[in-house]
């Protein structure tokens, strides 16, 4: 079905970026790669720097959250139960941004579950990276019967839908780990990635280039890794960059509807999940997770279209 | 033409079947008794269990009873029954459907006059300040999560400022959905936005439009007819596969504002492992979509006159 995978790119070129940065004339006539003038632009893009300071941060909290906070996101003091309200002033102690129903520093529950995120949508992605990238690279160089069904199959997993989908996977688990939530997102996910490097495939294999290690004699693999797939990866890298954003909302959002990460897991969607019953009367416990929540999903948005924006030749 | 839409029905026979059978493996072999559930902490008696699952053809190969239900399903339109109640799962989905479905148009409505209304701003503004204001506020839309958005809106429009009740009423009246739409609309309408100002701002470079400027034509039919037209394809693209991603993605959206719709029945049938009412359901979310796609592919053909289907 050619109008599905057009979504895909449709949905890459919704999230296309603002207008093209200004062509930047080389000051001489060097031949740089796609990556080099790739690397040139971005350094240049205020999206990409922005994001990047972002998610350096939040990789060195989720790796080492004791840097940020001392307070324990288990441990609760029921005095501090519904009346501990943020004392924004006081920035970066326990009770700064206030306690949860059981008398939990908010903040120190933030630091904490910022790993359980992280992961969920790095380990996706890659995973999702790596199946979809090699089943696209074998339907979209192979083409004939091995494409058909490929193709197919995917067509299948991608008419389930994708939270619904999730949603009954983890219903089947009672104990869900970070892993079990990965398991069942990169389940229904890889389709994505399978169409978009299947579509960029199949441009490639025409070019000179390819015909041409053909003929000198190079093996299919040689030709698929040394030559199609380096000149394949800049769609896959921008559509899994964004795609890597919509992971972790995911993964909160099964955890708020309850069939996420379970209880001993710190996450912000299952504490934004407790917070619901007291929004009326707390609302910091929801708000706080719920901005930590947009502002990484937005960092990992921004990232990719940056990239994008350097990756694709036309907006240049 | 015909012949076209007679091949596309039939190209999505297997798509129908696989994803109808994917999910129904699924909810069929992943662990869990729906009829063990029935008895709660109580061990019924092993006879009860066999008799219960014999009544609902749980006894079956996974295979056989897939088959059973998509005969029933197909030729005499029988979903087969809820195990906890009996009740037939087609009463379940005709109370269901309607609600989500109000929801869903208004959704959709308000994604395609506002996202297209924003995108054709900011493309004919490319770069400057309306447009930037536009792709940041898109950026935001994008990355606050249903849910988050779904409380923004309303711990601020109910508990604020008091403009609208926090739940729905189980009257459903329009106005009541106006907020819930929002915010299932939310994200596809800064997606439209994005992708038709993207077309817009691309396409106004091209050479008709300079034609048809030279040719004198008044401004209003160069945008409205020229430009628009050739600029609508990937936008139509996006909204009619956005139509099944809206009622699947209701789920979340009906939990925040309490709306009756299938997200309840949809939450309710997994965690009780109501597989007949889970396969009806998204057997039609299949069907929407499958179906919705087609519509679009024979669309292209009215906006762009060089697309012809033999």
């Amino acid at each position: 079905m050619p109008d599905a995978t057009k979504t895909a790119a449709a949905i890459e070129d919704a999230i296309a970026p603002p207008s093209a940065a200004e062509p930047v004339k080389p000051a001489k006539d060097e031949a740089r790669s796609l990556w080099g003038d790739a690397w040139r632009d971005l350094r240049r893009n205020p999206y990409f720097l922005v994001s990047s300071v972002m998610i350096f941060f939040l990789l060195l909290i989720s790796l080492f959250p004791g840097l940020f906070t001392s307070a324990s996101p288990t441990v609760g003091d029921l005095q501090h139960h519904f009346l501990g309200k943020p004392e924004l002033g006081n920035v970066g102690s326990e009770g700064w941004l206030g306690y949860d129903g059981q008398g939990r520093s908010v903040y120190s529950r933030l630091i904490h579950g910022t790993r359980a995120s992280i992961i969920v949508g790095v380990c996706v992605t890659l995973i999702v990276t790596v199946i979809g990238g090699l089943l696209g690279m074998i339907a979209g160089y192979f083409g004939g019967l091995t494409d058909a069904i490929v193709s197919r199959i995917t067509d299948i997993f991608f008419g389930v839908p994708f939270l619904l989908g999730g949603m009954v996977v983890l219903n089947a688990f009672t104990d869900r780990s970070v892993w079990v939530v990965v398991f069942a997102l990169a389940f229904l996910g890889w389709t994505q990635l399978t169409r978009v490097m299947r579509g960029a495939v199949i441009t490639i294999k025409q070019a000179d280039y390819v015909h041409a290690a053909k003929a000198l004699g190079a093996g299919t693999t040689r030709i698929l890794f040394r030559h199609i797939l380096p000149n394949a990866m800049a769609p896959v890298i921008v559509v899994a960059t964004i795609a890597l954003g919509g992971y972790i909302s995911a993964e909160a959002t099964l955890s708020y509807l309850g069939l996420g990460l379970s209880a001993p897991t710190i996450s912000w969607g299952v504490d934004i999940s407790g917070g619901v019953t007291q929004i009326r009367t707390a609302q910091h416990i929801l708000l706080y997770p719920s901005i930590m929540l947009s502002l990484t999903v937005l960092a990992f948005i921004m990232l990719g279209e940056a990239v994008r924006n350097a990756l694709d030749p036309k907006l240049r | 033409m015909g012949r076209y839409v007679a091949r596309r029905l039939l190209q999505m026979i297997p798509v129908f079947l696989g994803t109808t059978l994917l999910i129904f493996l699924m909810v069929y072999t992943l662990p869990g008794d729906p009829v063990a559930g029935l008895f709660g902490d109580k061990t019924p008696d092993p006879a009860t269990l066999a008799k219960i699952r014999h009544d609902h053809g749980l006894d079956k190969p996974v295979l056989v009873q897939y088959w059973d239900y998509m005969t029933r399903m197909l030729l005499h339109f029988d979903f087969g029954n809820q195990i906890r109640n009996g009740r037939p799962v087609t009463d379940v989905l005709a109370a269901a459907f309607p609600v989500t479905l109000q929801l869903t148009v208004l959704a959709f409505a308000i994604e395609l006059v506002f996202g297209l209304g924003l995108g054709i701003v900011a493309g004919l503004r490319a770069g400057r300040l309306a447009d930037n204001a536009i792709l940041i506020f898109t950026l935001l839309i994008i990355s606050v999560p249903v849910f988050v958005l779904g409380f923004i809106v309303k711990s601020v429009f109910a508990f604020q400022l008091g403009w609208i009740e926090p739940n729905v009423s189980n009257d459903q009246e329009w106005g009541e959905l106006i907020a819930p739409a929002i915010v299932l609309g939310g994200l596809s309408l800064a997606y439209v936005a994005r992708l038709s100002r993207t077309t817009m701002a691309e396409n106004l470079r091209a050479d008709y439009m300079r034609t048809a400027v030279a040719k004198g034509l008044p401004k209003r039919r160069i945008i409205g007819v020229h430009l628009m037209r050739n600029s609508l394809i990937p936008v139509v693209t996006f909204l009619g596969t956005d139509i099944g991603a809206l009622m699947g993605g209701a789920v979340v959206t009906e939990s925040v504002f309490n709306v009756k719709g299938i997200g309840g029945t949809i939450y309710e049938s997994i965690v009780r492992r109501e597989g007949a009412t889970l396969v009806g359901l998204v057997t039609i979310l299949v069907l929407v979509y499958l179906l919705t796609s087609l519509l679009i592919d024979l669309l292209y053909a009215v906006l762009d006159p060089r697309i012809r289907y033999a």
